[in-house]
């Protein structure tokens, strides 16, 4: 697909537009997908600027009012000096500095298990398109079975044998994730493999390890990419759900879920906002990684390409 | 076929080798068993006659033959906190999750064929449209968060239904069980609708993508040509074309929808297996995990197979394949 001419693009760029130019142009073209890219950004943004967009640091305790706990969204603080508008939880915290501080930690743990489970994944399925037949069934085979159990329970079991924690949650993660970037590289690979430019780099006598990580790997980046972007959603709702469940992140560093977790109990006593608005940004999240991984799949599908 | 079945059962049985070994090496590896199938109140001697009448002083393949002979035996230790068969336990309280999870299918069923059948008869209308982005919504939704909304809104704001537990029941062969009961289906029905939406999502789109795929084909074009009316050719010819594939994907589906009713059970305080599996991850009750990780892993593969073997039997693309 990196060989597309230049009549196939509407708008006809200059020579000097590379391709990730045109993948640009053809991803905003689709406005759902750009207006989620936006809203994406904003998220990512509000992830890494927390501690300056917050009004208060909500894990330092000398910044919490344990007398503002339980406030309507939109209260003033009890010393008049700040507007809580999205509300206070049960031990007096800003929900809207809460929930920046657990977009960081959602974030973080859904990015980086992508990333690890990336790596891992990719070299694996460029091993097993590469190592011979013997090797590629039994990775193939082994990816099979994990593939074939639901991912809630491979977590609950590994978290039951490791116990809770950031690490063994991202540890997790990475073990249930990286099957899926092993067998799209590995199918992408087997097909690259075929192509001119390796028998030409063959035919320079380069070494089988270098045409895969050199020229096979670059080529496979595109699809990897597109796993690369709903891995990351699915890691994100897979971590709110064990730290709902109490089997995720501890209490010290709470992520989206565990916010919501903890409103759970003043639900019934009709306080939602304290589960509310952490779903909101929650979902708003995953929403957005979505919208933007589809597009990119329509993208970087060669046979969608006009 | 004779032969293609035996190779299938042997594969389903490795698989189910395979988790035991997995089992047992998350046992052994990564816990120290002493610690997991001990109590801590015990003194220095209590513990090492414990150590030996357990078992784990033989050598670690020993160790892993009398765990598969125990398991074969359905013999998978005794509960900590129960002080009882942790099989038993697990096979008690499977039935209100079957339950669940069979309620949540068939809501899935109910709802997302005909709402997949419309938006792929008529793909380029408004409402169409707004299935298909609401589907993404019901992909991209965290169950969890959707069952407190759901508590919050029918529960707790307008008082509708109830918000925990299975309500009445009728017992029958020994199982009790709510669909039987009117106040058992009001608590079974927002439990089961929280369970299904992911899956209405997931069938909607494929009947759409079904309906797509068969509506250009030459015998619908036969069956309109021949004057049958537009219900007709949507009953008799579509839909039977449509669905086939949609059976096999929802067998395999049940599986998951077992494994996922661990969180659903949890918020709505559902006694089924899924939150006892929770209770005893929390309270460190290992003899139930393993029980239960072992059950569903049984099930699972099982389901796999009778949806593979139904498969073959009802396409016969695929069983000519196999029998070459």
């Amino acid at each position: 697909m990196s060989i597309k001419t230049e009549q196939t693009s509407k708008t006809a760029p200059s020579r000097e537009h590379t391709i990730w130019w045109r993948v640009g142009q053809d991803f905003l073209a689709s406005r759902p997908a750009s207006v989620a890219l936006g809203v994406l950004a904003l998220i990512v943004l509000a992830a890494l600027l927390a501690p300056w967009i917050a009004i208060q640091n909500p894990y330092d305790l000398m910044q919490i009012d344990v007398l503002d706990a339980r406030l309507r969204p939109g209260s003033l603080s009890s010393e008049g000096s700040r507007t809580y508008w999205l509300g206070t939880d049960g031990q007096g915290r800003d929900l809207y500095s809460a929930i920046v501080y657990g977009l960081r930690i959602s974030m973080a743990v859904g990015i980086g298990s992508a990333v690890i489970a990336g790596v891992i994944g990719t070299l694996v399925g460029l091993l097993a398109a590469y190592a011979g037949a013997s090797v590629d069934a039994a990775l193939m085979r082994l990816v099979d079975l994990l593939l074939s159990f639901p991912t809630i329970l491979m977590a609950l079991m590994i978290l039951a044998w490791m116990g809770k924690g950031v690490g063994n949650v991202v540890l997790t993660l990475v073990l249930i994730e990286w099957s899926y970037y092993a067998r799209t590289a590995r199918g992408q690979a087997l097909v690259e493999a075929r192509r001119d430019y390796v028998e030409a780099a063959r035919g320079q006598g380069l070494s089988s390890w270098r045409i895969a990580v050199g020229h096979v790997l670059p080529n496979c980046l595109p699809p990897l990419m597109v796993i690369a972007a709903l891995q990351v959603a699915r890691a994100i709702t897979l971590e709110a759900t064990l730290s709902f469940l109490g089997l995720g992140v501890p209490i010290t560093e709470p992520s989206l879920g565990l916010l919501i977790s903890n409103g759970y109990q003043y639900m019934l006593s009709n306080e939602y906002w304290i589960s509310f608005f952490p779903g909101i940004a929650l979902l708003a999240t995953i929403m957005a990684i979505n919208l933007v991984g589809d597009q990119l799949r329509d993208v970087f599908n060669p046979r969608l390409q006009r | 076929m004779t032969g293609w079945l035996l190779g299938r059962i042997g594969q389903a049985m490795l698989v189910v080798v395979a988790m035991t070994l997995i089992v047992f090496m998350g046992l052994h590896v990564i816990g120290n068993p002493a610690d997991i199938l001990i109590g801590e109140d015990l003194n220095q001697q209590e513990r090492l006659a414990a150590i030996a009448r357990l078992g784990l002083d033989q050598p670690l393949w020993q160790q892993y033959i009398t765990f598969v002979e125990g398991a074969a035996r359905g013999n998978l230790g005794k509960s900590f906190v129960y002080q009882e068969d942790a099989l038993r336990l697990i096979l008690q309280k499977l039935p209100a999750t079957l339950e669940l999870a069979v309620s949540a299918l068939m809501m899935a069923v109910l709802v997302g064929v005909p709402l997949g059948l419309y938006a792929g008869m008529k793909p380029e209308h408004i409402f169409s449209k707004a299935l298909m982005a609401a589907s993404i919504a019901g992909f991209s939704l965290p169950a969890f968060w959707v069952a407190l909304m759901l508590i919050m809104v029918f529960s707790v704001q307008l008082g509708w239904l109830p918000a925990s537990g299975r309500g009445d029941t009728v017992t029958v062969w020994g199982i009790p069980w709510s669909w039987l009961t009117l106040d058992g289906l009001h608590h079974l029905l927002m439990p089961a609708f929280n369970l299904a939406l992911f899956k209405i999502s997931l069938v909607m789109r494929l009947t759409r993508a079904g309906v797509r795929e068969v509506l250009p084909q030459d015998f619908v074009k036969f069956a309109r040509a021949k004057g049958l009316s537009p219900q007709r050719v949507m009953w008799a010819h579509v839909m039977r074309n449509t669905l086939i594939p949609l059976v096999t994907v929802l067998g395999l589906e049940l599986g998951s929808t077992i494994a996922y009713a661990v969180v659903t059970e949890s918020i709505f305080a559902w006694p089924g297996a899924g939150r006892l599996i929770l209770d005893s991850i929390n309270s460190l009750d290992r003899p139930v995990v393993v029980a239960y990780l072992m059950v569903v892993v049984v099930l699972f593969v099982t389901i796999n197979l009778v949806v593979d073997v139904l498969y073959h039997l009802l396409d016969p693309r695929v069983r000519l394949e196999t029998t070459e």
